[in-house]
């Protein structure tokens, strides 16, 4: 069990291609870190500088207070677990999940313990003698997680694990996932795209963009106070609607519209304004309102997601199945709801936090 | 669904499109082979005027003869030399290879050129490198008290043909490990070294049993290609001596039959060829495959 510490790293390529820029993340010992962001932000290869599998170019990696930045991956006490799973495809699942114990020179007993044990947790017995090709997708993405516990590593590394499993499975692995590391208490980094495992498996997550961190925080604190338009538009579906917008004093105007803000102005002049779908209501008569022209609604069940245009900009609003749909409908949006940018560099601007932001993070149950 | 067919209105169009291929095949493969089998039970007397049948007679004296026997003894070791001598430095050259990320290009371009080497350039120029008056190497080997002859040392010989045969065919063998090794997914290789697994141990507990298939292929290919197709070398380095201590198999079926004109036994002896080179294959395939894994 250790902490990792990600001091300034930095990866540059051949050709001066800067992958990840200058990232610092320290992360406490048993901790949950998603690392979150589009494709090519750098975030694999972040991951697989801790691991060891590429060299790092500037900064430091520590684990375990130890710099591990010159030392090999199998001396980093870490275990990865990959996209494609990476299962040696010769052996059988019994001897996958002993290569590494086998290769440590551990003693047979104990490598027949653990691999069982390991076996039992996973539910995965009755497949020790197969090869991984008679495997299903889940069942090899255990073996996979198996191969990974068996060597009660410092850390765990994941690099996309669920990716390559259909949409059900991914749901059901990704909550044993998390109630594994709950149990084993194992540090662990979790690189994905998808805002939504990030949300859920994270107790922090850090959001990359174009190798730099535009946000660390917890899952809740991310998705109501996002750091910047690129985190608003990422965490959270549907997307943040983020529109132009004028302050004028006390005043927002949107489009030709003007709403009251009720004192939570942050500035003046042009900004970005965010809000959440789900912040947005049918305005009652009485209430200062944005009109809306409806263009059209996705149903979601529980919800049903409309999308129009206030002005000349692009709202989606999430509004429940059973409101009476109109071509024009007004809007109301709480003040203390909006969420301001900076225009030129897409930084939040200081002002309000919503009160959800700062809930106490749920307590993990052991 | 099915996949989509062509189908043929009219009903010799099909075999008009086979033709060609199917008379190459007749006529230079099985109308030959045919012939062999017809002859190796006939006898011809010597001005070619009259032939009897004599049945499996030829067979019986083959294989009671000891100049034959023996003939299959120095096949034997030939072939498995030649095999393991080339498939091991064509998997040791694409190891080597493979790790390299820049020159690969330029040293697999180099490694290949052997191949285009006709067999017997090729055994001609080892004759030359190993000639015992002019030669470089036996100059070397003088150095090390070994006097290299391989015009009267029997032995030697038999180095000298295992070398050029071997190299020959190093650039194939090394062609195919090469294409192995690079389909092997990097994400094995580097799950392997997290497991704590080194580059030798890696290599020999993941590659190489991935490359299972790839060996077994080659392995055929390579008995095969020493099976046949090393007459021109043994032809132009040793001519089969000193005293038949080269004279593979199929040597000996040019030498009976073209130069000794002993029709009948020389075919009886390409037959004897064939069925070794078919029960060989047929072993492999049916034992050695159980073992190939993935």
């Amino acid at each position: 069990m250790a902490g990792i510490h990600i001091a300034e790293v930095s990866k540059v390529y051949a050709g001066g291609v800067k992958a990840v820029n200058s990232v610092s993340i320290d992360i406490a010992d048993g901790e949950f870190i998603v690392l979150v962001g589009p494709s090519g932000c750098g975030k694999s290869t972040l991951l697989r500088m801790v691991a060891g599998l590429e060299t790092i170019s500037g900064g430091e990696v520590k684990i375990a207070d130890r710099v591990v930045n010159n030392v090999e991956p199998a001396d980093r006490d870490i275990a990865m677990v990959f996209q494609n799973y990476a299962l040696y495809p010769h052996m059988t699942v019994y001897n996958n999940l002993a290569y590494g114990l086998k290769n440590r020179g551990t003693p047979k007993a104990e490598i027949d313990a653990r691999v069982t044990e390991a076996a039992r947790m996973l539910e995965i017995t009755q497949y020790l003698d197969r090869k991984p090709r008679a495997l299903s997708g889940g069942q090899r993405q255990r073996v996979a997680m198996g191969r990974a516990i068996v060597r009660k590593p410092a850390a765990f590394l994941f690099d996309e694990p669920l990716s390559n499993l259909d949409a059900k499975l991914r749901v059901s692995m990704r909550g044993e996932i998390k109630r594994l590391q709950r149990r084993l208490g194992t540090t662990s980094i979790y690189v994905t795209h998808d805002q939504l495992e990030a949300m859920t498996l994270a107790d922090r997550l850090v959001v990359l963009n174009g190798g730099r961190i535009e946000q660390i925080g917890a899952p809740l604190e991310v998705y109501h106070a996002p750091a910047s338009t690129f985190v608003a538009s990422f965490i959270g579906s549907p997307a943040m609607n983020l529109v132009k917008g004028e302050l004028h004093g006390d005043k927002l105007a949107i489009g030709p519209s003007v709403i009251g803000l009720n004192g939570f102005a942050p500035a003046s002049g042009t900004v970005t304004v965010g809000v959440r779908a789900e912040d947005i209501r049918i305005a009652r008569a009485d209430e200062e309102a944005l009109p809306f022209r409806l263009e059209y609604a996705e149903e979601l069940g529980a919800q049903r997601l409309i999308h129009g245009t206030v002005g000349d900009q692009q709202i989606t609003a999430a509004v429940s199945p059973e409101l009476e749909l109109a071509p024009e409908m007004q809007i109301a949006i709480d003040a203390s709801r909006l969420h301001f940018f900076a225009v030129d560099t897409g930084k939040r601007l200081p002002g309000n936090v919503p009160a959800e932001a700062k809930l106490a993070p749920v307590e993990p149950v052991a | 669904m099915d996949t989509k067919r062509t189908t043929f209105n009219n009903r010799l169009l099909p075999y008009l499109l086979l033709a060609p291929q199917l008379a190459i095949t007749l006529i230079f493969f099985i109308w030959p082979a045919a012939q062999a089998v017809k002859s190796s039970f006939e006898r011809e007397d010597p001005f070619g005027f009259s032939t009897v049948f004599v049945g499996l007679a030829h067979y019986q004296q083959l294989l009671a003869d000891p100049n034959y026997l023996d003939s299959l003894w120095r096949t034997a070791v030939f072939a498995v030399s030649v095999t393991l001598l080339s498939m091991v430095l064509g998997l040791a050259f694409a190891a080597a290879v493979d790790r390299l990320t820049r020159t690969s290009k330029v040293y697999t371009t180099l490694l290949v050129w052997p191949y285009a080497v006709a067999p017997v350039v090729a055994g001609v120029l080892w004759w030359f490198l190993f000639n015992t008056s002019t030669g470089l190497l036996p100059f070397f080997l003088e150095r090390f008290g070994i006097l290299w002859d391989h015009d009267l040392n029997g032995t030697h010989a038999m180095i000298l043909i295992i070398i050029a045969a071997a190299w020959k065919q190093i650039s194939y063998n090394f062609l195919f490990f090469l294409a192995g090794l690079q389909s092997v997914p990097q994400a094995l290789m580097e799950a392997a070294a997290i497991d704590g697994s080194g580059p030798v141990k890696r290599f020999f507990t993941i590659s190489l049993p991935l490359l299972s298939p790839t060996t077994f292929f080659l392995f055929i290919i390579n008995v095969n290609y020493t099976m046949f197709d090393t007459f021109p070398i043994v032809d132009a380095t040793t001519g089969g001596g000193p005293a038949q201590a080269t004279t593979t198999l199929v040597y000996k079926v040019y030498q009976d039959g073209y130069v000794g004109l002993n029709l009948g036994s020389s075919s009886a002896q390409s037959v004897l060829l064939m069925l070794i080179v078919m029960l060989l294959t047929f072993v492999q395939f049916r034992f050695v495959e159980r073992r190939v894994q993935y």
